[in-house]
């Protein structure tokens, strides 16, 4: 018996799985392993500090999610030795494999940075990358009377780029519904030089922070957070005053990552862009966020790539060399408060461009352009994940990026 | 897209003054920038930076991050601050002739 074994059951490596399980010769095994009892739909952490979502409604059993045929091996992973194609977990048991999938995600270390975990973590301080943290700010800014809002990226890559700017509508959003938008200060810290940092894109949507009154501190990198004045420092000595600030801390990839000398300096492994193979490991894929890829960290990511790690398996156990190619496509929606939302799709080469998806003129999406029609797609997406993505049912959504309903715009014409 | 001449070399750049294409640059052009945006002449710790900014990019296929580049390339936050003021990602990607460090939009 041959072994394949997948790390991590998240979006990459739930959905892996199920795509293989019916795919696999009957002489391989298929192990999944992930100590988390629940799976998060991550999607959704958006909405729970503005309680526009339940938090026992973004989680579901991690076990059924798991399709039959294959196991789900509950532990954490301690080492991969590639060498050895040996997977060891906490309890020093080994798990041996032939062929080895990644998935393990990226995490947000808040203790990369000075004062962010200190006095004031869950007090008035938080973020929303975690289930806690989405709870604990759901409940701060339900009591907050007003003041200073500080939205803070620390540096990038990050899970989800278009989050922090979403989170920012929906507060905004929030307290104009509240009528105390005027009692609230909103500014938009990032390490970038601003808060769209494409032509055609900021073209299109760099009013929208202006129009609502969102302040943009650009090309800030967060350095430390002094805790008593409340301030958030930067590493040229500038300042963010703040009476509440959401935090988007550093992100790393799993810490077995680090430990088996398979990541670069964030733990975020170096793979082959459109194969999906790991640097060096040819009978190591790698998908999701875990990589070092120069694409989005998003759900939409994994999905495609999923695809194509099935497909290069395949291709690998038959003695092939790997055939599938990523393209870098993502395809996201980003909230803009008000109950609308905009699309973006793109891919390594292409960046966001106006028009409709996923048909011409019809769409019924526009891309790079505020809709209620985006919104409830956003929201409809939930029954896909949990009912068609997850489990691996067929989507009417290709892997590869389409210019079909696309407007071409050239640089030097953008206003 | 300006096509600008820096030092006898001629080089395509996007509006915010990034080289369009990475392979026209040459150590030339980068004092020349260095000279632009007030770098004014480069020391030996600039160098150190740029060189490490362009081989990375070339094995990666995207400028490194700040956090990459005080990690591996020797020279650390603090002086990276004080070689390339303000945004040192930013500023050291142009001088190396690579692209602005982005987000997804």
């Amino acid at each position: 018996m041959k072994n394949l074994v997948i790390l991590g059951a998240g979006t990459a490596g739930t959905t892996v799985a199920n795509l293989l399980r019916k795919k696999l010769p009957t002489d391989w095994a298929l192990k999944i392993i992930d100590p988390e009892p629940e799976h998060l739909f991550q999607p959704d952490l958006i909405f729970v500090p503005f309680d526009m979502q339940q938090p026992e409604k973004t989680i579901r059993p991690r076990k059924g999610t798991i399709g039959r045929g294959v196991e789900w091996i509950q532990r954490q992973v301690k080492l991969v030795e590639p060498d050895n194609k040996k997977v060891i977990l906490d309890d020093d048991e080994s798990v041996p494999y032939d062929i080895l999938v990644i998935a393990t995600g990226s995490h947000i270390r808040p203790e990369e940075t000075e004062g962010l975990m200190g006095d004031e973590w869950f007090k008035s301080i938080f973020d929303f990358y975690t289930l806690e943290g989405a709870v604990a700010l759901r409940d701060a800014l339900a009591k907050f009377d007003g003041g200073r809002i500080a939205i803070n990226t620390v540096e990038m890559p990050i899970k989800c780029p278009v989050a922090p700017l979403e989170i920012t509508f929906l507060a905004e959003s929030f307290f104009t519904h509240k009528g105390m938008r005027d009692a609230v200060e909103l500014t938009y810290v990032t390490p970038l030089d601003g808060a769209f940092t494409k032509p055609i894109a900021s073209a299109a949507l760099g009013h929208l922070l202006d129009d609502r009154d969102i302040k943009v501190e650009a090309e800030f990198n967060a350095a430390a957070v002094d805790t008593e004045r409340k301030v958030l420092k930067s590493w040229d000595e500038r300042e963010v005053p703040f009476d509440l600030l959401i935090t988007i801390p550093t992100h790393m990839g799993a810490s077995f990552i680090e430990d088996s000398g398979l990541g670069d300096e964030l733990a975020f492994i170096p793979t082959d862009n459109h194969t999906l193979v790991a640097d060096g490991h040819d009978n190591i894929f790698v998908l999701g966020d875990a990589t070092n890829l120069p694409t989005s960290k998003a759900g939409s990511v994994a999905h495609f790539q999923a695809e194509i790690v099935v497909d290069n398996i395949l291709h690998l156990i038959k003695g092939e060399s790997p055939k599938a190619l990523f393209d870098g496509h993502a395809n996201c929606f980003i909230e803009s408060g008000y109950g609308r939302a905009m699309l973006i799709d793109f891919n390594y080469e292409q960046e966001p461009l106006p028009g409709t998806y996923p048909l011409p003129t019809v769409g019924p999406f526009p891309l790079l352009k505020e809709s209620k029609f985006n919104h409830w797609g956003k929201l409809m997406f939930r029954y896909v994940y949990w009912h068609a993505l997850l489990p691996g049912r067929p989507i009417p959504v290709p892997n590869q990026m389409q210019m079909l309903g696309k407007k071409l715009i050239a640089e030097g014409s953008l206003a | 897209m300006p096509a600008i001449d820096y030092a006898g070399t001629t080089v395509e750049t996007n509006d915010e003054g990034f080289l369009v294409d990475s392979s026209q640059w040459t150590p030339e052009v980068a004092e020349a920038i260095a000279q632009e945006v007030g770098l004014g002449e480069l020391s030996d710790l600039h160098w150190k930076v740029i060189t490490f900014c362009r081989e990375d990019a070339a094995k990666q296929g995207t400028p490194p991050g700040l956090r990459r580049i005080s990690k591996l390339s020797g020279v650390n936050m603090k002086e990276l601050y004080q070689l390339f003021p303000k945004g040192p990602g930013k500023l050291a990607a142009r001088v190396s002739g690579l692209p602005k460090p982005q987000g997804c939009i």
